[in-house]
């Protein structure tokens, strides 16, 4: 009888010291929140199925991309065909599949975002863990260096974004590649601004003190204490970017220095401008890119938005 | 020779200004020629009001702000001089406990990763077992449950975390502590915890604390030597019990005359000095002695004109005022009237009276 009940309580003992040695880090906690939040569910699941959409496009669509349908469309007497059983979202101007398109131009959508996200990211967050960890640590000639290394991000800022994007585009030529290299080029003083600025907060705290006075080296300081502390925004400023970089590389091709290749690799932002011509007679043919497009940007940003509240140490409930 | 000794130290922090060369325009005289010494095994307690430079003094020690003028003697080495990976490698010997237990600790570092991170940088218990074993060691000794190890900072309570601040300063085995608001942050019941903590540790381990506070009890029960700051320099000095029971500059009688006595009797009847107005903008000091615009024993000669140096009175107890003798004999005059002697009693009739005319 008794053996009994001290055995469950040593069960229970055993049970409750797993549960409080594991330990919650911020990052797990943030994590849970995350899938708590409604908000996350739903940007989420939009990502989901534009991956999906991204990995099986090109083998779920119906038609090829190249595919015309000649005789039905004729564009100077504005006779479009409509969505129909054989074409679901009707045919564009040039008599193709703009279902199968779009489905085929999911993929090079993502990959528009998600690589010129990725250039501006870890470009500026070189140049602004660069600067931020000159301005907290490097003393007064650190502070120097920063100041230029910021004028210098202060300049890029100050240029229209578009206008930023349109000259390295014009520079570097018509390409795919060049889209992304333009936009991701002006993510680059976003990042730097946010990373740095996040790093001198950090750098002025307590626990940056504590980390010198143990005697601790200056870089070990910006690795291990000032940069995972920092990089919270930055997180959140790449899943909304992403967003804004579809929306910008079709801003991008609508000016004619997007993809030169269309016919074989469609993307949303060039359907979107190819439309633009033809929308007093065929609204539709614009309708469904954009709707992708906000779709699409409306599940980065809300994912996005959730993962700030959940990063806030502030919410933390 | 005293473990620690710091003579005039000044920090001043330049004021700038300008768009794109920086111009001095001025300083903030933060410390002003502090003189003190700690001796091995003791406990220094430094007091004096938000903005009195006692902060800046105790990080100027470990160098986190810059020293613009002076010596921090610490076992023969001046730690002013000392390039910067020398300082470093000191640092090891003078650890600081900071007034925000949670600030002061990185949110995303565990408590094992917290703890390690002083050993790796000085290269104490090679192997990660040995380290883990010191931990868990000084964690005892702190009062805090071994599975602590894998959790983090805010998944502690005030009080723990204060440990956990003063664990991390422990496992470098220092020779001096310095405590910048130790207990500030915390509960009062937590506070006594704390602070009995700290004693016991001191005898233990023979530590030798420098204690920063603006709470007078706190730094008596703790202090061996008080010294009492005012506007970045020291305005008295001297053993705990000497300066509680005879506070002998008009500052500290200041100080002392705003804690309330626990017995009601004494409490309505005694004597509270009142100062009045701010502290003076330490970025540009009243000439003479830094108290004379608030002081109520202000002269006309002297005070306003040459600054008083901290001068030996007897029995250890040093005192920066001219006329500190003058005053403990009571042959000189309160020339201003912000004493306030009328007792409780007194004010409630007269609250009383009004009504009635």
């Amino acid at each position: 009888m008794s053996t009994k009940t001290d055995k469950i309580d040593r069960l229970a003992e055993l049970t409750a010291q797993q549960e409080s040695s594991s330990g919650a880090s911020l990052w797990r906690e943030a994590l849970k929140r995350l899938r708590a939040s409604k908000m996350a569910l739903v940007g989420a699941w939009i990502i989901a199925v534009f991956l999906l959409l991204a990995i099986i496009g090109p083998w779920v669509a119906p038609y090829a991309p190249g595919q015309q349908w000649r005789g039905e469309v004729f564009v100077n007497r504005a006779e479009f065909v409509g969505a129909r059983a054989e074409n679901w979202f009707g045919l564009d101007h040039l008599g193709r599949d703009i279902f199968s398109r779009m489905l085929v131009g999911a993929r090079q959508t993502l990959l528009l975002g998600v690589v010129s996200t990725l250039i501006g990211l870890s470009v500026g967050a070189l140049i602004g863990s660069f600067s931020g960890a000159c301005a907290t640590l490097g003393g007064r000639v650190g502070q120097r260096i920063d100041s230029v290394v910021m004028r210098c991000i202060d300049i890029m800022l100050a240029l229209p974004s578009l206008l930023l994007a349109v000259s390295v585009a014009a520079v570097l030529g018509q390409s795919m590649t060049t889209v992304m290299i333009a936009i991701g080029v002006v993510q680059i003083p976003v990042f730097a601004r946010l990373l740095r600025g996040a790093m001198l907060v950090q750098g002025g705290s307590d626990y940056v003190l504590a980390a010198h006075s143990l005697g601790i080296r200056k870089r070990r300081i910006v690795l291990t204490q000032i940069m995972p502390n920092s990089l919270s925004p930055v997180i959140v400023q790449a899943t909304l970017s992403l967003a804004t970089a579809i929306i910008e590389a079709a801003a991008l091709s609508f000016l004619g220095l997007g993809n030169p290749d269309s016919a074989k690799n469609p993307e949303w932002g060039v359907m979107l401008t190819q439309a633009q011509n033809y929308a007093d007679s065929a609204p539709m043919m614009a309708v469904y890119p954009a709707l992708a497009i906000i779709i699409t940007a409306l599940g980065f940003t809300l994912l996005g938005e959730a993962m700030r509240e959940a990063l806030d140490p502030k919410l933390r409930g | 020779m005293s473990l620690l000794e710091l003579d005039d130290v000044k920090v001043h922090f330049p004021v700038k200004k300008g768009l794109i060369f920086d111009r001095t325009v001025g300083h903030v005289y933060a410390v002003d020629g502090v003189s003190l010494s700690v001796e091995e095994g003791q406990t220094y307690g430094l007091v004096g009001e938000s903005g009195c430079g006692k902060t800046t003094l105790g990080r100027s020690v470990l160098r986190l702000v810059d020293i613009t003028d002076g010596s921090v003697n610490f076992d023969g080495t001046d730690l002013a001089k000392l390039p910067a990976e020398e300082m470093r490698t000191f640092r090891r010997r003078l650890q600081m406990v900071f007034q925000d237990p949670l600030g002061s600790l990185n949110p995303r570092q565990n408590i094992e990763s917290i703890l390690s991170e002083g050993m790796a940088a000085h290269g104490i218990g090679g192997t990660r077992e040995e380290r883990r074993e010191k931990i868990r060691d000084i964690l005892a000794k702190v009062g805090l449950p071994a599975n602590a190890l894998a959790r983090y900072p805010h998944e502690f309570s005030g009080g723990q975390r204060q440990r956990i601040g003063i664990a991390r300063a422990l496992v470098l085995e220092p020779d001096v502590i310095i405590c910048d608001e130790p207990v500030s942050a915390l509960d009062v019941s937590i506070q006594a915890q704390v602070i009995n903590l700290l004693e016991e540790l001191q005898e233990s381990l023979g530590l030798t604390y420098l204690v920063i506070a603006h709470d007078l009890a706190v730094v008596r029960h703790i202090s061996d030597v008080i010294g009492v700051m005012y506007l970045g320099s020291l305005v008295e000095e001297a053993p705990s019990d000497a300066l509680y029971a005879e506070p002998r500059h008009p500052y500290t009688k200041a100080l002392m005359s705003a804690v309330p006595v626990p017995d009601p009797e004494v409490e309505d009847r005694r004597e509270r000095i009142l100062l009045t107005g701010d502290l003076p903008s330490p970025a540009n000091p009243p000439a003479g002695c830094r108290f004379h615009t608030r002081c109520p024993w202000a002269q006309d000669t002297l005070c306003a004109t040459e600054r008083p140096a901290l001068k030996d009175v007897g029995g250890g107890h040093k005192v920066a005022c001219h006329f500190a003798a003058e005053i403990a004999a009571g042959t000189v005059e309160r020339t201003a009237a912000s004493v306030v002697p009328a007792t409780r009693e007194e004010m409630a009739d007269r609250v009383v009276e009004t009504p009635a005319e």
